[in-house]
């Protein structure tokens, strides 16, 4: 699979504004700054990438309670979600959603869900309606592993199938369902085959590269645009942070994150890789770092002048006001 | 009395019920965490660390974790009580309700009925409810209000630590289901909590003020604003009033509320839910029915707006009654 410069500097970018976007989410957390329950996705940015880049304007996406980079990855506004987080009536969703449910409909963002297994169900409706309408676009879910021991999740598969439509569901395995491994939580050892026993096609990759991921999207939205109805990604990666922000996370063993960030990183792989081949240089790379973090900084800067709701905007966007 | 906080209260009351009675378990998403994991087995004791220690102390079988399924959480736990055990679910979030409404609504609400009262379902499923985390629309409802609309189904929301461990306590020994909503703004609020083993019945309600002029309801969050409300109104007015906290709201408690209302004349009713269909205008419609010329002036309701739960600390702050809102209420039904 080839990429010219312009989609390798693109799909850098994506995955840096994710790094630096939850990082300093997490650092303004834990000063005090946003209130209510965040959960963070750094370390699985090459997921929402490496699937999003495949994406057009009528494609949709669904996404989970850490749904930040799945938002950034398919062109949500940045300095609209950062002001979301700070709960401001300029935030992407007024401040009435917070984190856990940015959406941008006009993006195909159909929202993150605080729900788990939330999304899948949804993302099914959103690929009847491309087969009704005869477009060819695909509706994306993203969900963790947790999601996949729902019975709304089960259906949605089952359902797909069934109407033989262009869902694709994006299985984001980071290990655990809040507390609890995946070790336990999934009985079958090849949930993959569980999977593909719904009668779709499950593409696997490495969820630390971009490129794995990416080739693995591929095929699954390929698959789809062409009529052959749904089809899976499990992308396997696991998460920097806690569950939410304040997780003591004891469920992790001895030196479990310092090795993802060390080995598993997706930004380090990618440039890994580019000095290798040299298609991009280190300068290259370096300045969109730079860049990001002028854009996030903006974005902070933005949030905290912007513009606090007023109680009388608890009653609007809802049918009545009483 | 030591003093404890809702969080150690209800924690105590597992551990006592579970040491009395070893058909009682838990089981529930990360009620003891780190499952499979290279961590520490129960290194999360729940979310909100309500079911610390259940593992160390239980073991594997009767402190379980489950898979994110909350249709299986509760259908498990229905069919285990059915049989003859006595489980605890945990749901973490009542917003969860909405993945599980069958197995709660259709099928444990309606066994003993349906079955022509031959079958015991001592069931509880444990929540976590109410506003004031900044959590959203999809974790921060208060579905007791909806789920007190059921037959079948008990339901019990706590206001403190000393009425949380009693109350649940007799949840466990009651051989009917029963939900149970902890309000997770009060997991932090002490007070004084007996060591030992105590009960509180079902359908009691507590009255945590008296006085002559106003008979004020609250439920769950809302009775200490109330509380508030009534002792800053004392002092700045020398209005008194009735605090009734009716503790659970299936059953409920006609006969103190109606008794306070008889001899008050006033009647506040104070809720974080929305107002249709509510706790707020059930309650004020039984004092229209049955006290109506006991009344002196309109019945008054302070409740959330018809909105979901908004997600901005600013807007959720005006979402949920306010001791503002609460004194207005009584000022004016007073007046």
């Amino acid at each position: 699979m080839s990429f010219n410069r312009e989609q390798l500097l693109r799909a850098y970018r994506q995955m840096c504004t994710i790094r630096v976007f939850e990082d300093r989410a997490h650092a303004e957390i834990m000063n005090g700054q946003i209130a209510g329950f965040t959960h963070l996705y750094a370390g699985q940015e090459a997921n929402a990438v490496g699937v999003c880049e495949h994406l057009g304007a009528g494609d949709t996406i669904i996404s989970t309670h850490r749904g930040h980079g799945h938002c950034i990855a398919k062109g949500a506004d940045v300095i609209g979600m950062m002001k979301e987080l700070w709960g401001s009536s300029e935030g992407l969703c007024k401040g009435k959603g917070g984190s856990m449910h940015i959406a941008d409909i006009d993006q195909g963002i159909l929202g993150a869900n605080g729900i788990v297994a939330g999304g899948p169900p949804i993302s099914v409706g959103a690929a009847l309606a491309a087969k009704i309408r005869g477009r060819d676009s695909v509706a994306i879910s993203f969900s963790g592993d947790g999601s996949v021991n729902q019975g709304t999740c089960f259906e949605a598969m089952n359902l797909a199938v069934v109407l033989k439509v262009p869902a694709i569901f994006v299985i984001e395995n980071n290990y655990y369902s809040e507390h609890t491994s995946i070790n336990y939580a999934v009985g079958c050892k090849d949930l993959k085959a569980r999977t593909e026993a719904f009668g779709f096609p499950v593409f696997v990759a490495d969820g630390s590269d971009f490129f794995a991921v990416y080739e693995a999207a591929g095929k699954a939205i390929a698959h789809a645009r062409a009529g052959n109805g749904p089809a899976g990604v499990f992308c396997e990666m696991g998460r920097f942070h806690g569950h939410f922000v304040g997780d003591p996370e004891g469920y992790r063993g001895p030196g479990e994150v310092k090795r993802l960030r060390q080995d598993f990183c997706c930004l380090k792989k990618f440039r890994a890789r580019m000095e290798q081949t040299g298609e991009l240089a280190v300068a290259e790379l370096d300045d969109i770092d730079a860049a990001v973090n002028v854009l996030i900084d903006e974005a902070v800067l933005a949030a905290r002048a912007a513009r606090r709701p007023v109680a009388a905007e608890v009653a609007t966007d809802v049918y009545v006001n009483y | 009395m030591p003093k404890k906080t809702m969080r150690d209260a209800i924690n105590e009351a597992l551990h006592q019920a579970m040491a009395a009675d070893e058909r009682v378990f838990v089981i529930g998403e990360d009620v003891a965490g780190g499952n499979g994991s290279n961590g520490r087995i129960g290194c999360a004791g729940g979310v909100f660390g309500v079911t610390t220690g259940l593992y160390e102390k239980f073991g594997p079988l009767r402190c379980i974790d489950t898979p994110i399924s909350e249709s299986a959480i509760v259908g498990a736990a229905a069919g285990a009580a059915l049989v003859g055990l006595r489980p605890v679910a945990e749901i973490m979030f009542a917003d969860f309700i909405g993945v599980c409404m069958d197995q709660i609504v259709n099928q444990i609400g309606k066994f003993r009925y349906m079955f022509g009262g031959k079958s015991k379902c001592p069931l509880v499923i444990r929540f976590t409810t109410g506003g004031g985390f900044s959590a959203a629309a999809q974790h921060s409802q208060s579905m007791y209000q909806v789920m007190t609309a059921f037959p079948g189904l008990k339901v019990v929301v706590p206001s403190n630590a000393y009425d949380a461990k009693g109350l649940l306590l007799a949840a466990i020994a009651d051989d009917d289901p029963v939900l149970f909503f902890e309000p997770k703004a009060l997991y932090q609020v002490a007070c004084e909590v007996p060591d030992e083993y105590y009960t509180i019945p079902l359908g009691q309600a507590a009255m945590p003020r008296e006085g002559d002029d106003v008979t004020v309801v609250a439920f769950g969050q809302m009775v200490g604003r109330a509380a508030q409300a009534i002792d800053e109104l004392e002092a700045e007015l020398g209005i008194t009033c009735d605090l009734i906290d009716p503790r659970s709201t299936s059953p409920l408690d006609e006969e103190t509320i109606l008794e306070s209302v008889r001899a008050t004349g006033r009647l506040v009713v104070v809720d974080e839910s929305p107002p249709r269909c509510g706790l707020t205008a059930d309650v004020a419609a039984m004092a229209a029915e049955r006290v109506f010329h006991s009344l002196k002036a309109p019945v008054k309701q302070v409740c959330a707006p018809h909105s979901p739960v908004p997600f901005s600390p600013e807007l959720e702050a005006a979402y949920l009654p306010s001791v503002e809102r609460i004194k207005a209420a009584i000022r004016e039904t007073a007046a």
